[in-house]
């Protein structure tokens, strides 16, 4: 049966496909999808962990366990987890263990554009690169096969194009894949000095077994064509070099590290010119010229952003697309903004309005960065708001505590954002942290996390309060509030900015966009009593439009949140008669 | 390189990636090779979105670039001048008489252009332009703006109109589905085409 998959559903199925029973992941676009639908095989136990790190430990265990078990993280969830992969390289596998890793060049949603292959690298474990939605699901069950015959857990390197991308897939049958026993073995898996120096010589014995692997593998493999140009690529890169060259030769590697020294060699030796195309580091490229061949690449090609046959027509070839209008420039660009009914709006509003200094954090929530709210100061990684709103504190003195707040969601919180607040209690720290509480990892689409009490299935599960552990770990000040009730939520801000202690806010809204969230009537601005004082448009919400001479509401835009009557001095803004009047 | 390129934009919400799992079931029954690719994420929060559909023989690159457009389907007018570069100069062009504002325009920063589709009717030859907002009113629900266009689109297409039907009866949510397909009918049936 042939279907239309995503790379991300294709690699689900390839993991069911390979007999694994266990998966676990924390969400990040562009990987979250993976997970999701691996979820929807009740054949394999799949969770959310709370974040990459304990995601990739569970996925070890289930390893040593016996079982073939699958983790996905986008690539600086990899950093996260860079912590166990770099021993689990060490103690190897007992049942199959494959690490899918999404980068996402281009940074359509990310901070950083760094390569996985370099992390992979530094860890010794191999890396196999799919570049279509078919490769997704056969190089996954090749993989495990890998990793069981190495002894080694395997990274499939994949990208937003490959992730994203929907192309056809063959489906197969489920691989009956029989638990292996567990027998203990403390020299393979207690990585303690003596232990560790034995496994260190296995791993650089493996690795020499996986460079003579590459040679033969079927994921490496030549397409002979044209002599007079030869390309080494792999990934989506293979997919933009076959459009922007057509019929050469190509060495396309589904095994990017280690790599095939020798096939590199021969096909090399057989063309004229030869180029290198991937996407980010020059990884390949750099072997290559280490083994002394002449090759073109980053010499021409960037290092920075995504590829496209475009560009490589462009920077190899000199061919540029002819220009055919000349309206386009005039498009004002359109950024992402925070929805209609938003709950992060208002708690940038009061922010903005009390003139503080917001260290932020990965989610939604980082566009309260962007005009009209203006409100983060900072965005770094994964939990890093509470400890840069600590380190501002250590920096500046207490002074500098009382004009500033982290505020951080509840899922990165949990992530890893609770370190952070121990740190402040343990090292006396007075800031104020406002966790985000919408309930729902919303940024990735809408995963539940420990604190909203239903797990990936949907099933009740016990949830984590918030309140409760931040009391728990020494936080005297905590207070719970709606930061749709303006007043409230400023004056508790106020109190909480200017208190000598460590206080934590949790502005509880849910995210507009749940299910469950029903608002009333749509708003519309009473012209009669407005006074165009502008108040509403410091919301920064993308129903509330400047026409010039007057402001309205655009009732297809509006989502009846009724959060701009509360700023409105002049109760101009009333609700209409019903959702499409 | 015969492959069908289509490329879908407009403002996220706007359900454009519905409109390209619809499209791309029509293309894979159809027995061709076809690629979509998504942008899901950040960008997705009201920004604007592209989505790129490709069919054909054998499709190796996911994505569509500059002049390589056989069809532009625009749910925003903005959208439709911010993607026009992608068109052939021959392509079909189907623009959503909408209009949102993107940020910049809502703080009184930049302008939103005036006189879009005129700019783009005199660069190009095959612009349609589609009220599909009113239409999506008109049948019931605003979100059916997508499978407006989509209906539009499928009139001009080497389809058969029933294999756009199925389609949508397995893409779309049963709850859904009378709404949509009453959408795609009008879209179908639009005058002037």
């Amino acid at each position: 049966m042939k279907k239309l998959m995503l790379g991300n559903e294709a690699i689900a199925r390839g993991v069911y496909e390979a007999g694994a029973t266990v998966a676990t992941a924390y969400p990040g676009t562009p990987s979250t999808e993976i997970t999701e639908n691996i979820a929807k095989y009740d054949e394999i136990y799949s969770e959310w962990a709370p974040n990459e790190k304990v995601a990739l430990e569970v996925a070890i265990g289930a390893s040593i366990g016996g079982a073939r078990a699958a983790t996905a993280m986008k690539h600086v969830g990899l950093n996260v987890a860079a912590d166990p992969l770099f021993t689990a390289s060490y103690t190897g596998v007992n049942g199959g263990l494959v690490i899918f890793v999404a980068d996402d060049p281009g940074m359509h949603s990310s901070q950083n554009e760094q390569d996985t292959r370099i992390i992979a690298r530094g860890a010794k474990v191999p890396v196999i690169e799919p570049s279509d939605s078919q490769e997704c699901k056969d190089f996954t069950k090749e993989a495990f096969r890998i990793s069981e015959e190495f002894d080694t857990p395997v990274i499939v390197r994949l990208s937003t194009r490959v992730s994203h991308s929907q192309g056809i897939v063959e489906l197969e049958d489920r691989e009956n894949y029989v638990l292996k026993p567990y027998v203990k073995n403390p020299a393979k898996y207690v990585m303690m000095p003596a232990m560790a120096r034995r496994r260190h010589i296995s791993v650089e014995e493996r690795m020499a077994k996986l460079r003579e692997f590459a040679e033969k593998s079927l994921l490496n493999r030549i397409e002979w064509g044209n002599k007079k140009i030869g390309v080494i690529t792999s990934g989506v890169a293979y997919q933009y070099a076959r459009e922007a060259f057509g019929d050469v030769s190509y060495l396309k590697l589904g095994i990017v590290y280690p790599l095939p020294e020798n096939l590199i060699k021969e096909f090399a030796s057989q063309v004229e010119t030869l180029y290198i195309i991937e996407e980010l580091e020059p990884f390949i490229e750099n072997q290559c010229r280490k083994m002394g061949l002449k090759v073109t690449g980053k010499d021409k090609l960037p290092v920075i952003g995504e590829y496209s046959a475009g560009l490589i027509k462009e920077k190899l070839l000199g061919e540029t697309p002819e220009k055919l209008n000349d309206i386009q420039d005039e498009a004002p660009a359109r950024p992402p903004v925070l929805c209609a009914g938003c709950p992060h709006r208002a708690t940038f509003y009061v922010l903005k309005k009390l003139k503080l200094t917001v260290s932020g954090d990965i989610g939604c929530y980082t566009l309260g960065a962007l005009a009209p709210l203006e409100s983060v100061d900072t965005t770094i990684c994964m939990g890093a708001s509470v400890g840069v709103a600590h380190g501002l504190e250590k920096a500046r003195g207490k002074e500098q505590s009382k004009k500033t707040v982290a505020v951080i969601g509840e899922s990165t919180f949990i992530h890893s954002g609770i370190t952070g607040l121990i740190d402040m209690v343990y090292n006396n720290c007075s800031g104020t942290v406002i966790i985000l509480d919408n309930s729902i990892t919303a940024m990735t689409g809408h995963q539940h996390n420990p604190t909203t009490g239903y797990n990936i299935k949907g099933e009740p599960v016990k949830k984590v309060d918030l309140a409760k552990l931040c009391q728990a770990i020494g936080v005297e000040r905590v207070k719970v509030c709606d930061p749709f009730d303006l007043k409230k939520f400023e004056q508790i801000v106020k109190e909480e900015v200017a208190a000598d202690e460590l206080s934590v806010i949790i502005a509880q809204r849910s995210c507009a966009l749940l299910k469950h969230v029903r608002f009333g009537p749509v708003l519309t601005i009473n012209q009669d009593k407005c006074i165009k004082c502008r108040m509403c448009m410091r919301l920064g919400c993308p129903a509330i439009v400047d026409r010039g001479d007057h402001v309205e509401i655009n009732s297809t835009q509006c989502a009846g949140c009724d959060l701009c009557p509360r700023v409105c001095r002049f109760n101009a803004i009333e609700k209409a008669g019903g959702r499409d009047e | 390189m015969n492959n069908t390129s289509i490329l879908i934009v407009g403002v996220g919400g706007q359900g454009t990636l519905l409109a390209s799992r619809i499209l791309g079931d029509v293309a894979l029954n159809s027995g061709l090779d076809v690629k979509v690719s998504e942008v899901h994420g950040m960008s997705q929060r009201g920004g604007s979105v592209v989505t790129y559909v490709k069919v054909g023989e054998k499709v190796y690159s996911p994505i569509i670039e500059k002049n390589e457009a056989d069809i532009i389907l625009c749910f925003e007018k903005l959208e439709a001048l911010r993607w026009i570069d992608y068109a052939k100069k021959d392509a079909k062009i189907i623009i959503n008489d909408q209009r949102i504002d993107p940020m910049p325009v809502i703080t009184g920063k930049v302008k939103y252009p005036e006189n879009i589709i005129e700019k783009i009717k005199a660069n190009y030859k095959n612009v349609i332009v589609v009220p599909a907002l009113e239409i999506a009113k008109k049948c019931g629900n605003i979100k059916a703006v997508n499978v407006v266009m989509i209906g539009v689109m499928a009139r001009h297409s080497v389809f058969e109109k029933d294999i756009w039907v199925k389609a949508i009866e397995k893409t779309v949510k049963p709850q859904f589905l009378e709404v949509n397909l009453k959408a795609f009918e009008e879209g179908y049936n639009q005058a002037g085409i």
